[in-house]
């Protein structure tokens, strides 16, 4: 199977700064793949390199097949980037921000309407399409905010820090969306504070210091440091951190 | 309410020691210093400003009839007449072009737009009773822009006038001069006129703006929360955070006032005391705005654009400054009652350029007086020592 | 020294319930965790006991004194630190920690033996701007600023909210020694693993108190059978065990599927009814976890009736 995201040390300096350090990883068709660090470790950096927001310093990265220097707008056609920060307009309603985003991807009119339909009904939200974003709970702007980066069927979603602030339920309804996702093939890509998010992934990485330090299954990952969790995996690699922000 | 507000605000410190309280203070004002010079922009902005106002005014102003292009009608040809020629084309404002010997001609050199103005010495300046009148002498300007040639005229007759009063100083006594803006400008620097509205401009800048912002951002930050769970007094957080533009201000004024006279070459006629005065007046006012515009604004953008739109606009529109207030329309002319800086225009124009003293602007510092009392208590009442909902 | 009386809280005149009438105490040197997504009230829990807010009714004591009339005195004795980290990000590190100690009327001298462990890690960065620092480093910062005048009772917002776990673990490291040393401590966290290291745990939702208890009470308090079932086809299995109509909840948890089921029977029948649906699943019975509990208590028809 061709990887979805292949990157061959992908280094970002700035200055006599590293902030990314010959990053080198694939992503399969339908995997979640967790992109773990600790503040400062370079993930943003790197998520910016693979979204075709920033040109590598050196490296190779192709995403769903094009290249991260040349090929930069095919590249923010084929992906959906979703973050706790970036998401809705709140004074636009339910109905109208996806609207909005379909046109903004060059969707057909009775496109915007089927997929408005659809994802309406699979999040349950017929009966508050032409509410304000502004006054739905958190919960529910960040499952829209999800829908919304996949309303034009991109090939990989970027998630940027996408679960704060909920109950574990709203957290775990959250994750069924990701896994429905994944099971119509959608590859997800992942940053998260939350460790235990991390054991859902298929796998994960875990930047110190602008270098992946581990990058597999968490079971096997576990296995290797020999302890219970990821958060402790987490903690011996990140420990060793000499840089911050 | 006024048990709350005692208790909260007149919260004196027989409680607490005074020394420390000081200390406290200082340490606060100290550190909203450290806030101003550490920002490149807010600087750039405090000393920036006032100096690009001052030069770019002044100049702009004084630049527009410099060496202006007369022509002269002399129909009398007598010395009298020559010598008044020779005195307008002395002057730096003034060029006298051409010499022509009729209206026509005048009309044409208009059109071409080779001339401002055009000087008529009638035939009938020959005659002895007619020749220690300066309104005999007819004023001919290109009205296309009329703040031009207002200025132009006003320039003229000045000009004519001290002539005249130069040439029958016994006379002077009995002429009737029509212009009183010119008297006490002499040298007729435009610019002058423009100091005073750009000192009320930018104490107000200053102060309203810079001040709320400066609160705002406490907000935003979340330090203001720290701040009020502290000890500190609510009325201390007020102060410290004011008392530093107050300061500034004062500094600016200073500034700007050095920078008219060895720029400009103003010669401020009246006490610069009261001058002072009047300004810490403007200056206390335009703080408790900014407090005020502080307790509502939501975030530093929103602070900026009410102090720009709420307080910028009416002060360069109704101070009169940019327009006279006299022609404006009745309800404007009103609303202009209520604008700080129309007061404080009035007393530094009347202090500074006409160099009256006390008597003369009581009035008005009254007026601001009572407008700094009350929107202090009201700025400091709605002050919140408690977050808003 | 915390005492909470029936407070309510409500914003937009009534419109939009904060507190719904919650009560609880905290003993003097306990630590209490209150544990609850975004809106649950904690903020304004929070604000209220620092006397930021006022409440719509009810009563609230700290350290004896009360919130609304004797919020003066409060305001001598607490240390709070709010949801962001509140520091003046264009002074040093040095500066913010002077301005916060004269602020609270004290010198840094005074106290230093309180924060002594915690600034001497930011020792070296001292002439730092605060705006400079990591969020780990920010955090110990605002703490530093927070118990600088040797409060009684401190408060912190949400402390560990975007940090790293590697800074979030140094963090209740400082909060067991702050503890000791017999400070009362009320703190909120959105993470799970951090409660377990309170005394007590309040779990709040929607402004309410759903169950304040130690964290070993809580989890003895879990009364239903609960089992992890690993399998490699998550999201499959999660559906179809969803559809069962023997399934009280099921949910996503790490690696492993955490299944209640309605029916008391013999682990191999269940394991039966497992892999009819998944061959290669296996099931295990387990010991619940907080998030166990906190699910179970949101999904109680009480919880979710607001």
């Amino acid at each position: 199977m061709q990887a979805v995201i292949e990157a061959r040390e992908l280094t970002k300096s700035f200055g006599s700064f590293i902030a990314a350090n010959k990053l080198t990883f694939d992503v399969m068709p339908g995997e979640i793949f967790g992109f773990l660090g600790a503040n400062g470790a370079g993930k943003t950096t790197a998520m910016r390199m693979l979204c075709g927001l920033s040109i590598p310093t050196s490296g190779e990265a192709r995403i769903a097949g094009f290249d991260v220097y040349t090929q930069t707008e095919k590249i923010k056609q084929n992906i959906g980037y979703m973050s706790q920060k970036f998401s809705l307009y709140e004074d636009l309603t339910v109905k109208e921000n996806i609207r909005f985003y379909g046109g903004i991807y060059g969707l057909k009119i009775p496109q915007i309407k089927k997929k408005t339909d659809e994802l309406l009904h699979e999040l349950q939200l017929t009966q508050e399409a032409d509410k304000l974003v502004r006054e739905l709970p958190l919960g529910w702007k960040q499952k829209l905010s999800f829908s919304v980066a996949l309303v034009h069927d991109p090939k990989i979603v970027f998630l940027d820090e996408p679960t704060g602030g909920v109950d574990p339920i709203t957290r775990r309804q959250f994750w069924d969306l990701i896994y429905y996702a994944t099971s119509k093939g959608i590859t997800v890509f992942v940053t998260t504070h939350y460790m235990d998010e991390a054991e859902y992934c298929n796998r994960v990485s875990i930047m110190v210091d602008g270098v992946i330090e581990a990058l597999d299954k968490p079971s096997v990952l576990k296995q290797k440091f020999n302890v219970d969790s990821m958060e402790e995996v987490f903690y011996l690699l990140a420990r060793k951190a000499k840089r911050s922000e | 309410m006024w048990i709350v507000w005692k208790r909260y605000f007149i919260y004196w410190p027989e409680k607490q020691n005074v020394a420390s309280n000081v200390k406290q203070l200082f340490i606060f004002i100290q550190k909203e210093f450290k806030h101003v010079f550490r920002d490149r922009k807010t600087l750039l902005m405090l000393f920036g400003m006032p100096t690009t106002q001052i030069i770019l005014f002044g100049f702009a102003l004084t630049n527009e009839i410099k060496n202006s292009e007369v022509a002269v009608l002399d129909a009398a040809k007598t010395e009298l007449s020559q010598s008044i020629i020779q005195t307008i084309d002395a002057s730096t404002y003034f060029d006298v072009r051409y010499h022509i010997q009729n209206t026509k001609q005048a009309e044409t050199l208009f059109q071409k737009g080779k001339i401002k103005a055009v000087v008529v010495i009638p035939v009938e300046f020959k005659e002895a009773a007619f020749a220690q009148q300066p309104n005999d002498i007819q004023l001919i300007t290109d009205a296309s822009d009329p703040n031009v040639s207002t200025t132009i005229r006003n320039y003229l007759t000045t000009i004519l006038n001290s002539f005249f009063a130069e040439k029958n100083k016994q006379a002077a006594s009995m002429q009737i001069v029509p212009e009183v803006r010119m008297l006490y400008n002499p040298e007729l620097k435009g610019a002058f006129n423009f100091v005073p509205g750009v000192i009320s401009l930018v104490l107000m800048l200053v102060c309203t703006m810079m001040s709320s912002v400066s609160i705002v951002r406490e907000k935003e930050m979340g330090t203001m929360e720290i701040l009020l769970v502290s000890p500190f007094k609510p009325l201390y957080i007020i102060i410290s955070k004011l008392a530093p533009y107050f300061l500034i201000s004062i500094f600016n004024l200073v500034f700007i006032l050095v920078l008219s006279v060895t720029l400009l070459g103003l010669s401020i006629k009246g006490s610069v005391l009261l001058l002072v005065l009047a300004s810490a007046l403007f200056i206390i006012t335009s703080l408790a705005i900014g407090l005020l515009i502080s307790t509502t604004a939501k975030s530093q953008q929103n602070a900026m654009m009410i102090s720009l739109l709420g307080m910028m606009l009416p002060t360069m529109l109704l101070t009169g400054f940019m327009f006279p207030i006299e022609n404006m329309p009745l309800g404007l002319q009103m609303l202009s009652n209520i604008v700080p800086s129309r007061w404080f225009f009035i007393i530094i124009k009347n202090v500074m350029l006409k160099g009256l003293g006390f008597m003369h602007v009581w009035k008005e510092m009254g007026i601001l007086t009572l407008m700094a009392f009350l929107l202090l208590v009201v700025s400091i009442r709605k002050f919140k020592i408690r977050l808003q909902e | 020294m915390i005492e909470v009386n029936n407070i309510v809280k409500t914003y937009n005149k009534g419109k939009v319930k904060a507190l719904n009438g919650i009560s609880f105490s905290v003993g003097k040197g306990e630590v209490l965790g209150l544990i609850g997504p975004d809106g649950a009230g904690k903020t304004s829990l929070f604000r209220i006991l620092t006397t930021l807010l006022l409440p719509d009714s009810g009563e609230a004591q700290v350290n004896n004194f009360h919130v609304v009339t004797n919020f003066n005195d409060i305001r001598t004795c607490v240390g709070y630190m709010p949801g962001r980290f509140s520091l003046y990000l264009d002074l040093t590190v040095e500066e913010n920690l002077h301005f916060f100690a004269t602020v609270f009327n004290t010198t840094i001298e005074e106290n230093y033996h309180l924060i002594k462990d915690i600034y001497e890690q930011l020792q070296p960065f001292k002439e730092r701007k605060a705006g400079k620092l990591s969020g780990g480093m920010k955090q110990k910062l605002a703490l530093c600023c927070a118990l600088i005048h040797k409060p009684a009772v401190l408060f912190l917002d949400e402390p560990t909210t975007g940090v790293d776990v590697v800074s979030r673990k140094e963090f209740w490291q400082m909060l067991g020694r702050l503890k000791e040393q017999g400070l009362t401590i009320l703190v909120s966290t959105p993470y799970m693993d951090e409660a377990l290291l309170c005394d007590r745990i309040a779990f709040m939702h929607k402004g309410d108190i759903l169950s304040i208890n130690t964290p070993k009470e809580i989890l003895a308090s879990f009364h239903r059978e609960l089992f992890a079932i690993k399998t490699t086809k998550t999201f499959q299995l999660l559906n179809a065990l969803r559809s069962l109509p023997d399934t009280y909840t099921c949910f996503a948890f790490g690696e492993s599927i955490h299944w209640v089921p309605k029916i008391h029977t013999t682990p191999s029948a269940l394991q039966s009814i497992i892999q009819a649906l998944d061959e290669n699943a296996t099931l295990e019975k387990i010991n619940p976890t907080l998030e166990d509990c906190f699910i179970d208590l949101l999904n109680q028809p009480n919880a979710s009736s607001n």
